[in-house]
């Protein structure tokens, strides 16, 4: 074989694929879109980077928070850069240095693990502003956003523990940590709620988004008798078809899946960042924001249930959104004691309210009720 | 279903996708290249799978297109090691992420087109049986078909004149360039099949398995995979027997957690590089023996 190309043939050759990288990164230069509006100039241009650990198009998670960064786009004399699929490592410090710069003097990263990242570069640029979402503690400079998603877990909770005939709901999760245990533990108050004999089984998958595994839980959880799946994972479509061939019923997580499952779909927890995205951008420019670890519920509109399937009776609608009017109303404290953690003892005394949420957010254990252990 | 049923026909459901896979690799490493890029391989099967599927309605045309992309991605890896006689390594690597880039870009589109999946047919009366019938008798086509390919495979590779021609490669190019073989040829055909193989093992992933494409769907399997080979000691029939392992430990531990056992699942998640290492340590002396030689150079031109 050897030498099939001439001398000349090998530079061309060189040449054809420094012109093919070149188009490449021309065409995905289009990723740093770049929006302003004349209705309202005023302002200094501002430049806002926003990081995703997957891609802003998972149907979940990321997707969830991407809408909230169109919205962004639209303010005026705006600039956005978007990096996706940042890795919850170092990486993400080289991400986010890259952005600043390009002159980002706000950034959000939007996944769990990019807080120690943002952490570290906010020491070094102390004049950027960091909006981290979900984040457990903050710095001078860096802030944390999120919201109660349990709340619509536990109304889900109410759909799922009216509708199962077994008295088996099942938990297909991402990892252990607080925020998907509060998931979990609300979904088990509320079913219990409506249905003292009702349990939760969960399965850890150990990854944010990996389809196979997933489908494979559902599964073994159908084998076990379970007919109501839920899920904390950042991409919950392949379970959600999963439930769908198995024949059970399936509550979804971030966006509204319903398309997917159009027998077994009861409803979601899902995310509108839009507006608090938009009021923190507007805070940090106007010079008023103040580093804090901000947290907003069903009341804010941050967490908003899906609309129903048609698994869900009228009346079963009726009473969860009854329920949905305590909670927006404050009259209804999902995590008011007494809580009983799986080895019965009482987490949160009877008669005590319901805690914190900052203190919430540091539940480390499973309720009574829940099936399963949350591995070490 | 009881609880080895449900384990064993998990593993059957779990292991298919890296079974395809490792039994492509074991059939490149036969011929004396390896070839790192599998993962980019299976995710090029399973995203160009699903989208003419999505296109077409069929997944049978998916499955074609799976096995085109995978052994097109492939034959990319050949035309640089062996007409190019670039390192094997890093041109294995650098195919992992252009299949990851690529499929990203033009996956992009169909995120949240749905498909119509590949049916799971059970074979009347064989599907009834006790224990096995769901083990191995209510699966899709992919899944049907691995367990045929993988002694099909252990034939042509031990047993089949093309084989030895195979083998002869991957010992040495210079003795079978010498006894009138093409070994370029053969190392094409070896590395395209493989890929084309890794194309199939996504293809059950996105069309059969999940019925979904999402970026990197295929999660690091295609490493898994090339971990079995040597676990495999290069044959076809050990390469199904690793792959599976993996697919049981996968399979163990959602079971055991949908039972309400507290199980690790990190812990499990390390099986088959902890078996991989088993193997290196306890079969090392063997594993040189059926360690094609041909492995330890780049075969560069014969003119």
């Amino acid at each position: 074989m050897g030498n099939i190309l001439p001398k000349r043939g090998r530079w061309l050759l060189l040449f054809a694929a420094i012109f093919a990288i070149g188009l490449f990164a021309a065409a995905c230069g289009d990723d740093d879109n770049s929006s302003s509006s004349k209705a309202a100039g005023s302002d200094k241009k501002v430049t806002i980077g926003f990081l995703y650990v997957g891609a802003v198009d998972d149907g979940g998670y990321n997707q969830a928070a991407y809408q909230g960064q169109k919205a962004v786009e639209k303010l005026p004399n705006v600039k956005v850069i978007k990096a996706e699929n940042v890795p919850e490592s170092a990486e993400a410090e080289r991400v986010m240095e890259q952005m600043i710069q390009q002159g980002a003097t706000i950034i959000f990263p939007t996944s769990f693990g990019h807080l120690d990242p943002a952490i570290k570069v906010g020491a070094k640029y102390p004049n950027v502003i960091f909006l981290h979402q979900g984040g457990l503690k903050t710095a001078s400079n860096v802030g944390t956003y999120f919201g109660a998603s349990w709340e619509a877990n536990y109304l889900a909770g109410i759909a799922a523990g009216k509708v199962t005939k077994t008295n088996k709901l099942g938990y297909v999760v991402a990892f252990p940590i607080s925020q998907t245990l509060l998931n979990i533990n609300a979904f088990q108050l509320g079913a219990k709620s409506v249905n003292p004999a009702v349990t939760t089984t969960v399965v850890f998958t150990a990854n944010w988004c990996d389809p196979a595994k997933i489908s494979e839980s559902v599964k073994n959880l159908k084998d076990q008798g379970v007919d109501v799946l839920n899920q904390h994972q950042d991409c919950p479509g392949a379970g959600i078809q999963a439930a769908e061939k198995a024949g059970i019923f399936s509550v979804g997580y971030h966006v509204d899946d319903s398309k997917l499952a159009p027998n077994g779909w009861l409803t979601a927890a899902t995310w509108d960042w839009t507006k608090l995205f938009v009021d923190l951008v507007n805070q940090v420019r106007a010079g008023t924001y103040k580093v804090s670890q901000i947290r907003q519920s069903m009341a804010d509109g941050v967490v908003k249930l899906a609309p129903f399937g048609k698994a869900v009776p009228k009346d079963v609608q009726d009473q969860i959104t009854a329920t949905q009017a305590k909670i927006l109303a404050g009259t209804l404290q999902i995590f008011a004691g007494p809580i009983k953690d799986q080895s019965g003892k009482e987490r949160i005394k009877a008669g005590e309210k319901q805690p914190e949420v900052t203190s919430l957010e540091q539940m480390d254990y499973l309720v009574e009720g829940v099936v399963g252990k949350i591995p070490q | 279903m009881n609880f080895i049923t449900a384990v064993s026909t998990g593993a059957v459901r779990a292991g298919t996708s890296v079974m395809y896979a490792s039994l492509g690799e074991v059939v490149a490493e036969r011929a004396g290249i390896i070839n790192l890029g599998v993962e980019g391989c299976m995710l090029a099967g399973a995203c160009a799978g699903y989208i003419a599927t999505a296109e077409t309605g069929s997944p049978y045309i998916g499955i074609v297109a799976a096995f085109a992309a995978g052994g097109l991605l492939a034959t990319i890896h050949a035309f640089l090691v062996v007409t190019r006689g670039a390192n094997q390594l890093a041109s294995g690597l650098a195919l992992m992420f252009l299949g990851l880039g690529l499929t990203a870009f033009f996956g992009r589109p169909y995120v949240k087109v749905q498909i119509t999946p590949l049916k799971d047919y059970a074979i009347p009366g064989l599907a009834d049986l006790p224990y096995v019938g769901p083990v191995l008798f209510e699966h899709d086509v992919l899944t049907y078909s691995v367990f045929p390919l993988a002694a099909l495979l252990w034939w042509f590779v031990f047993r089949s004149r093309w084989g030895v021609m195979l083998r002869a490669v991957g010992e040495s190019t210079e003795s079978a360039f010498a006894a009138g073989l093409h070994p370029a040829r053969i190392q094409y055909a070896a590395v395209a099949f493989g890929g084309a193989l890794a194309g199939l093992g996504g293809a059950q992933i996105s069309l059969a398995y999940t019925a979904t494409w999402v970026e990197n769907l295929t999660q690091g399997r295609g490493f898994i995979a090339v971990a079995l080979v040597i676990f495999a000691m290069w044959n076809p029939l050990r390469a199904m027997a690793g792959a599976l392992l993996f697919g049981g430990a996968v399979a163990l531990q959602l079971q055991l957690q949908a039972r309400g056992v507290g199980v690790s699942p990190f812990l499990l998640d390390m099986t088959p590089y902890l078996l991989t290492i088993v193997v290196l340590l306890v079969w090392a002396q063997r594993g040189r023996d059926a360690f094609p030689a041909g492995l330890n150079k780049v075969f560069r031109g014969t003119g």
